[in-house]
């Protein structure tokens, strides 16, 4: 139980954590697999200031927006400039940049740092945006995101997700491990070691704490986690087992799998495990529940027809309507911030792969050709979708764009991924 | 009166996770500090005796015993299914009648899936699976405050490989004895 303090770099917090808290050593390294059809040539001028630091902060930046699949890196070398030139809008269109950012990096009396920039269009010919933020020699990274936020926001006009963190499960030798990371892999911490699995994290809408089921006490279990103190509490700890913990969007209750009266079975119960109410009934299973954004509905994996689908009922109480027909293997819905998609995971011929529903016009596209997808969960802007898969028996984490056009895939060396959640927004 | 009950109550506990253990001795000396002399466990005395298997009025060691088929405790299940298969009968029947001899034992029933398709899912598939193991004890003569039963999903495989023999020995429902879990 010994006591380490975590500086969460996103949130630029300091918090104090002390339950089973360790840094995490391997870390997730991104590989892209897949690149959107049109992607927007920007230029990352190398950014002023102090060599090592402002460079770091540069490629950040860079590799954030490649990343993404929507951006074409256009080269820079030779190019000196920070936010206050000037830029030759000519040159700039001739080497194929359709927008242009530069900055700088100086050291502020007070030890810490400040990083500004400026965005440009080529084409118009004027700056764009600009932005000035202060920050400390450990929080380069968290800027960098930043930055690329900012930039990814001003170009799409959707907020960027570089900013946020995701948490996913490692297995390795007898070991389980909740870690949480930058959204590009970056910093893992190990939220909570145990020699049980863990499964089905899930971030409270504030994204300061995690659900998630423990088997820690030889059945599942679940608990609720703060991230910042590393303090947790048991949410659902019912006879038989408890399971696929959902946070209503107020984030004051959890949706639950509880077994007590027999099969799986939907419940709420406060956070604090307190007020137990039943949500829904069938004779067969019901699980993987997971409220609507609005807060209506929960969509639920159900096998009350005859084999496992996905259906929905209001939470007001009301008759449960099926969402997915094709196949017979429709599993785990998760919805898009916006509410208007659904991803989940089908069955086609013994492969389990991501799909995506727009649940306007029910058409159903499948986004992946690996064949052991789990766990969907889509980006806080809804622009990707995280999920688990194998690759050379090995379990890794993988994302995909819900046009099925970007491809990335995240593994750690000589480990299982698994069980992603993909974080909110940062405040 | 009342002590002497609770103290042989005990022991009964005692007895039944010794044999459980597989050790009919006496368990080692708890770690003491400075100069300790007096044992201050004052049931240390009497574990001997009732900790034999010699002395094993409930049968006890049958649960262990290769010959005997309560040593037997796994159930499979087909892909899919939950459904008990008609050669498990006979052994759910064994052990519903020695829990229904044996009151005080409790049994957990721990039912699991095969890796493929959604965990949380295999979760509930587990449940079923245990709870189909639960139901037909209950039936034979086990009474429902005896019997937990839960699940382990497709979370702890006892085969790993990726094949049809090792995903079908995934799928069980297992019993488990006080002291087992």
């Amino acid at each position: 139980m010994k006591t380490h303090c975590l500086r969460w770099l996103a949130g630029g917090l300091l918090g104090c954590a002390a339950f089973f808290v360790a840094p995490a050593q391997a870390q997730l390294s991104i590989e892209i697999t897949g690149a959107g059809a049109q992607r927007l040539p920007v230029a990352i001028a190398d950014f002023s200031g102090e060599r090592g630091i402002a460079q770091a902060l540069t490629s950040v930046v860079r590799s954030d927006l490649e990343r993404s699949g929507l951006f074409q890196m256009i080269d820079t070398t030779g190019k000196v400039m920070d936010e206050n030139t000037s830029p030759n809008y000519a040159d700039w269109k001739s080497r194929g940049a359709d927008a242009l950012a530069a900055g700088s990096l100086s050291a502020l009396p007070d030890g810490r740092y400040e990083t500004r920039f400026r965005l440009h269009d080529t084409q118009k010919q004027t700056a764009i945006g600009g932005q000035a933020l202060a920050h400390t020699s450990g929080q380069i990274r968290a800027t960098a995101h930043r930055i690329a936020d900012n930039i990814y926001e001003k170009l799409t006009g959707e907020r960027g997700v570089f900013s946020t963190r995701i948490a996913y499960v490692v297995k390795s030798a007898g070991r389980f491990e909740l870690q949480i990371a930058d959204a590009d892999g970056n910093a893992p911490q190990a939220a909570l070691a145990s020699r049980e699995p863990i499964i089905s994290p899930a971030w409270s809408p504030d994204g300061g704490k995690l659900a998630y089921v423990s088997f820690e006490a030889k059945k599942p279990v679940v608990y609720v986690h703060d991230l910042a103190t590393g303090r947790r509490h048991v949410a659902a700890n019912f006879k038989g087992s408890n399971s696929a913990p959902a946070w209503s969007p107020d984030g004051k209750k959890l949706a639950v799998v509880l077994t007590k009266d027999g099969n799986s079975q939907l419940y709420v119960v406060n956070v604090d495990g307190s007020g137990i109410t039943r949500l829904a009934q069938s004779a067969g299973i019901d699980t993987e529940p997971q409220y609507s954004p609005d807060g209506e509905f929960i969509y639920f994996t159900s096998d009350r027809g005859g084999s496992p689908q996905v259906y929905r009922q209001p939470v007001a109480g009301g008759a449960a309507q099926r969402v997915t027909f094709d196949g017979t293997y429709n599993v785990t819905p998760r919805l898009s911030p916006d509410g208007k998609r659904m991803a989940f995971v089908t069955r086609d011929s013994g492969r389990f792969r991501v799909a995506v529903m727009d649940l306007t016009s029910r058409q159903t596209q499948v986004l992946t050709d690996t064949a052991k997808d789990e766990s969907p969960s889509f980006a806080p802007n809804g622009r990707m979708i995280l999920f688990a898969t194998e690759v050379g028996g090995r379990g890794v984490l993988a994302a995909v764009s819900v046009d099925g056009r970007v491809k990335q895939r995240l593994s750690v060396q000589a480990a299982d991924v698994r069980e992603p959640a993909w974080g909110p927004f940062s405040k | 009166m009342k002590t002497r009950l609770a103290l042989s109550l005990s022991l009964v506990t005692l007895t039944a996770l010794l044999t459980l253990a597989g050790c009919g001795s006496q368990p080692a000396a708890p770690e003491q500090d400075g100069a300790g002399v007096e044992d201050r466990n004052p049931y240390a005395v009497s574990t001997t005796p009732v900790g034999s298997t010699s002395a094993d009025p409930y049968g006890l060691a049958a649960l262990k015993d290769p010959k005997s088929p309560l040593s037997k405790r796994s159930i499979l299940f087909d892909y899919d299914s939950y459904v008990v298969r008609d050669e498990y009968k006979s052994l759910i029947e064994q052990h519903a009648r020695f829990l229904a001899k044996n009151t005080q034992m409790k049994m957990l029933i721990q039912g699991t899936a095969d890796e493929r398709g959604s965990r949380e899912y295999n979760l509930a598939l587990g449940q079923k699976r245990a709870e189909a193991v639960k139901k037909a004890l209950q039936l034979l003569g086990a009474q429902e405050a005896q019997l937990e039963s839960v699940s382990l999903g497709e979370e702890k495989p006892a085969c790993m490989d990726q094949t049809e023999s090792c995903w079908a020995q995934n799928r069980r429902g297992d019993m488990l004895y006080s002291g087992e879990f």
